[in-house]
């Protein structure tokens, strides 16, 4: 098992090393002077000048991108231009604010649309199974800051219930982070609940035509026992799968919802840094998004192993 | 799948007709009719100077712009770079896709490099793009259809992996065909359907994604109205004014779930073994 896992390990090393390449040839393929692109507009030819020197653009491409793997690997992401700091610094500052976001709205989304998907595919063809269906669609469809602004609309400026906008330190309180926190996460979990439910009822119900729930309802087990210990875990595997798939999804979506609720979390810290042309600030959040993406993924294929025996590699 | 073809072939003709909807021409303001609601009537001053009056169907927006000619207009930018985007993204992912399916030692270095632009986040890389090319038309219709690309690539291999043992390409290398004329004159058309419905899909990414970078104010220039730029433009008077907000973003979610329906009909239609899993 340990060589599964570590061969699993070692598959997402290329991986990581093209998003690096790509990230930094980002910058080195447009067309244009990058360091006259780093300086930004305003800037004069001395100034072109010392940057080039200074990050090392005159010298050959290769020896740039061993320079900048290595600082890579070091943890140095570089410095931002626009904020004057270290760019690792800037990810840790905002980092609470958006794992608050994420981790709130994974778990929002997994505990509504699991078993919101196995209903459907208990009831197949029912009413819940086809509003789910319509409500899967209309989820994908409507993009995160139209339902916000809907939502937003409706909570808080008709009914008053949650601010419109701000974000609470977990520190300073569970009761005011989770009150400032709810409509965003609830924005969000929209699409990743219509993209989960929709899976999980596939998958369930597959799991449902299969001879051992018979075999199981037939030995007078009870129906949740029945839903839960043999058709879910054995649907897991897609689910699983979908739920880090769809993380991807949940990145873009945490960009536009951090935007749109004010929340100082990295999704703002994306947008400012590309609407000033802080290019190493975004080459920085790509690859720790990226990152992040890669590495949830090898848990999802790594807890395989857990949710279904058969899997080998 | 029917009311999603009726409800773009409505968006479709909206865009081509936006002239003569009643509408003026979508940067026209008039600093006395700012902040009209919905159906009031006000001033507009045409580009030759002359003031005309004007009802405002969608209301106005913090400038006196016309929040209806806007979106109307708006429509024409969205189809135009859903519709392109999904073209780019196919023809690309075809090219690599049967590039990467039929020719071997192409396979490992192109499935490689699909599998690093997929690890970073689609609307990551797009925002990047923009961001470093300059917003027009065709680097956001690219900057969008890049991260797609991947994903047919994937598709249109995984097809030719099938369809390249069938006894008919066998025939048809042995009788010394070209491998382009193999690749593109009998593995191709066999692959139109799912080919198809995949187009559908990132046609409707494509116009969701636009209108985010219209939002986030890294999308087209701002003279061109576009969707997200008038929600962009109308969220500071959100709270007293929602209807900057909400005409827009109606018009879009309409157009992304007409897309995405017309894109499940045809999954279903075309291959209905699909159409029992996601």
């Amino acid at each position: 098992m340990f060589s599964f896992v570590a061969r699993r390990i070692l598959a997402t090393v290329p991986v990581l090393l093209i998003v690096a390449v790509l990230v930094f040839l980002l910058l080195r393929l447009t067309p244009g002077d990058p360091a006259a692109i780093l300086a930004g507009d305003a800037a004069n030819t001395e100034q072109i000048a010392r940057i080039r020197a200074s990050l090392g653009l005159d010298r050959p491409i290769l020896a740039q991108f061993g320079i900048w793997f290595g600082n890579l690997l070091q943890g140095d992401l570089g410095e931002s231009f626009y904020y004057k700091t270290k760019v690792a610094t800037l990810i840790a500052q905002r980092l609470e604010p958006t794992l608050s976001l994420a981790a709130l709205t994974i778990s929002i989304a997994v505990l509504v649309a699991v078993p919101l998907g196995i209903l459907a595919a208990w009831r197949f063809g029912g009413w819940l199974d086809r509003a789910l269906m319509g409500f899967s669609v209309l989820g994908f469809s409507v993009p995160v800051f139209v339902l916000a602004y809907i939502l937003i609309w409706l909570v808080s400026l008709k009914l008053g219930w949650l601010p419109v906008q701000g974000y609470q330190r977990l520190a300073d309180g569970p009761g005011p982070w989770l009150y400032h926190l709810a409509l965003p996460s609830i924005t969000l979990s929209v699409l990743y609940i219509a993209l989960i439910a929709r899976v999980t009822r596939a998958s369930v119900m597959d799991a449902l035509g299969e001879d051992y729930i018979r075999t199981a309802r037939a030995k007078g087990l009870p129906e949740v026992r029945v839903l839960v210990r043999h058709a879910l875990a054995n649907a897991a595997v897609p689910i699983v799968t979908v739920i880090g798939i769809g993380l991807a999804l949940l990145i873009g979506g945490v960009v536009v919802t951090e935007s749109v609720y004010a929340i100082p979390g990295l999704g703002r810290l994306t947008v400012d840094a590309v609407l000033a042309r802080d290019f190493p600030t975004v080459q920085g959040l790509i690859l720790f998004f990226s990152f992040i993406y890669v590495l949830v993924n090898l848990l999802v294929d790594l807890s395989y192993v857990f949710l279904d025996p058969r899997i080998r590699y | 799948m029917r009311i999603g073809a009726g409800v773009i072939a409505a968006m479709v003709l909206v865009a081509i007709a936006a002239p003569w909807l009643g509408t003026v021409d979508p940067s026209l303001f008039d600093a006395g009719s700012r902040d009209l609601l919905p159906g009031k009537s006000g001033q507009i001053t045409t580009l030759e100077g002359e003031t005309l009056q004007h009802t405002f169907l969608m209301g106005s927006d913090s400038y006196g712009r016309d929040i209806y000619s806007r979106v109307i207009y708006g429509t024409r930018v969205s189809l135009v770079v859903g519709i392109a985007t999904a073209l780019l993204a196919l023809a690309v992912g075809i090219v690599c896709g049967l590039s990467a399916g039929y020719l071997r030692w192409l396979d490992g270095i192109l499935m490689r490099f699909m599998d690093g632009i997929m690890a970073i986040p689609a609307i990551l890389v797009a925002i990047a793009l923009v961001a470093l090319w300059r917003g027009s038309i065709v680097t956001v219709v690219a900057a969008i259809a890049i991260p797609e690309i991947p994903r047919v690539t994937r598709l249109v291999r995984s097809l030719v992996l099938t369809i390249r043992e069938e006894p008919y390409v066998e025939a048809a290398i042995a009788l010394g065909t070209p491998t382009w004329k193999i690749l593109f004159g009998h593995i191709l058309p066999n692959c139109v359907a799912p080919l198809l419905v995949q187009g559908t899909f990132t046609c409707a990414f494509a116009i969701l994604v636009e209108a985010v970078l219209s939002f986030l104010g890294v999308g087209l220039p701002p003279d061109i109205p576009t969707w997200g730029n008038i929600m962009a433009e109308g969220r500071a008077q959100f709270v007293s004014f929602p209807h900057n907000v909400f005409f827009p973003g109606i018009f879009l979610a309409v157009t992304v779930l007409a897309v995405n329906m017309l894109g499940d009909g045809l999954r279903d239609t075309l291959d209905p073994k699909m159409a029992k899993r996601i």
